[in-house]
């Protein structure tokens, strides 16, 4: 019996082609990740997606910790104020923040404009053959292609990151002191006693493992891209799908490792 | 006498993805100096051979030699030393859409030979004015010039270097007739004058005939005649009769 008539088939040969296809990207990541650290290393390449990947996408990340600061200043205070726990605003929006909301909405917000962004320039390189160009100009894709981007992401998102917080607290702190009645000095003095090195340290892990997941997504999507515009798209779509996926999966893997 | 070593053999390449068969221990070589076309209907593997040629397909069996020296399996410095003696012009030229017209002809000088940039740029507009175009295209994107323009700035990036094996992938598909012969006078020209071996795939013969010394035609993956360019005409073969007449009855199947 065919494998389109037998489910039991189907469910095997799907089983089969998803793990094939994570031993996939578990090769083409070692394979980046060497690239990284062998000659020849491309800095022009590296700065100038640096620039791309880390500058440009500094009004996305900046606004969206701004609004996730001050929703979540009020969140915490509609909330503390049934316990009158309204003083806890400043701890938890910190803690928030740095731990959790600031690596992980960062990460998918760049998950949307960043892995797009390679899969699709990268998928249009191999589909026009550019590519193959590239081989034939005895330069190593991996290296011109995948390493300066997986180098500037990891690199670049802590920092990204460590500006998110700064104006989600901002954000947080805005609001608390205009809507909420808090006096400004003290939100800061509370915001900055219980903040720990270790919090900051967590959230910057975080935010490096998911810069490598939302580069590697767009290059193993791009590089594997098949058939014109179509599938330029398609890899697109994979790779916000995948790296939004493994953002939130491995958060969680991240969290469960740093909290114990 | 001896005979010269082949700049590039081909011996006995097979290549399957999946099922279909693609080659079928093809045998090709090309001596130095000398121009070489393939012609061949699609999907008969022109385009997967010298891929296999050049190694960016791996063949599922068989050997590629370059001057006399197998190297079908050779990887990283060696498979680079390798590529440093080809050149090759793609289809679509596949110019390098991020980088400038003068970036890209001299990007085997700035990013493999760590050239100066402004002893780069230099040595890309000399090349341009090779290939007939003026020095004020050097700063353009490439999306910026016409399909001519940008097979010609191809065909510097391919030659730049000086290489001993330039491979040409249907150098006048999607060109105009004038544009087109142009282009193939080109070709004919840089070959002359670079004194290097040349593979070109094509269906167009009036290209072929132009940039060919000799012309060797594939069909089913394996090669069935080759000969003298200025004999395709009268090969005696009748399936290499029905493809250079371009008639749709004979041996070989129309594939609509």
């Amino acid at each position: 019996m065919s494998v389109r008539r037998n489910p039991l088939a189907a469910i095997g040969a799907a089983t089969l082609g998803f793990f094939r296809e994570i031993g996939r990207v578990g090769l083409f990541a070692a394979a980046g990740i060497a690239a990284c650290f062998t000659p020849r290393i491309y800095i022009g390449q590296i700065l100038r997606q640096f620039w791309r990947i880390g500058f440009l996408s500094l009004p996305v990340v900046g606004l969206t910790a701004v609004f996730i600061g001050a929703a979540l200043a009020l969140n915490i205070y509609v909330g503390g104020s049934r316990f009158n726990a309204e003083s806890f605003v400043p701890t938890i929006v910190v803690l928030g923040i740095t731990r959790e909301l600031g690596p992980v909405l960062a990460g998918l917000m760049l998950a949307g404009r960043v892995s797009a962004g390679i899969a699709a320039e990268i998928g249009t390189m191999r589909v026009t053959e550019q590519i193959d160009a590239l081989s034939t100009l005895s330069t190593n894709p991996y290296r011109f292609l995948v390493a300066p981007r997986v180098t500037a992401a990891t690199l670049a998102m802590p920092v990204l990151v460590m500006i998110a917080d700064i104006i989600g607290v901002m954000g947080g702190y805005l609001v608390s002191i205009n809507s909420l009645g808090f006096n400004g000095s003290i939100y800061l003095q509370k915001t900055w006693d219980f903040i720990t090195a270790d919090d900051i340290l967590i959230g910057l892990t975080k935010a490096a493992v998911f810069g490598f997941i939302i580069s590697i997504m767009g290059c193993f999507f791009g590089f594997n891209s098949r058939g014109g515009a179509g599938g330029v798209g398609r890899a697109a779509t994979y790779a916000v799908v995948a790296s939004a996926v493994l953002i939130l999966a491995s958060n969680y893997v991240l969290t469960t490792l740093f909290v114990k | 006498m001896t005979m010269a070593i082949p700049k590039l053999q081909l011996v006995d390449i097979h290549k399957a993805f999946g099922p279909k068969k693609v080659l079928r221990g093809l045998n090709l070589d090309v001596a130095p100096g000398r121009s070489l076309v393939v012609i061949g209907g699609s999907g008969t593997g022109k385009s997967v051979s010298i891929k296999c040629a050049i190694g960016l397909i791996q063949p599922d069996k068989g050997k590629v030699l370059i001057d006399g020296e197998d190297v079908t399996h050779a990887h990283g410095k060696k498979r680079e030393d390798v590529l440093r003696k080809f050149g090759m012009l793609f289809q679509g030229a596949a110019l390098f859409d991020s980088l400038t017209v003068w970036e890209n002809v001299a990007f085997r000088l700035l990013y493999r030979d760590g050239l100066k940039r402004k002893d780069a740029k230099d040595r890309a507009i000399e090349t341009l004015a090779k290939v007939r175009l003026k020095p004020d295209v050097a700063d353009l994107s490439p999306a910026e010039l016409s399909g001519g323009m940008q097979k010609r700035v191809g065909l510097a990036r391919a030659i730049i270097a000086k290489p001993e094996l330039i491979f040409f992938d249907e150098p006048t598909t999607g060109l105009d007739p004038i544009t087109a012969d142009a282009i193939n006078d080109l070709i004919r020209e840089m070959v002359t004058d670079l004194g290097c071996a040349a593979i070109s795939i094509t269906h167009d013969m009036a290209s072929a005939k132009k940039i060919a010394d000799e012309i060797a035609m594939i069909l089913d993956g394996q090669i069935i005649y080759r000969g003298p360019a200025d004999t395709i005409f009268n090969s005696g073969d009748p399936r290499v009769d029905q493809f250079v007449h371009g008639r749709a009855d004979g041996p070989i199947a129309a594939h609509i």
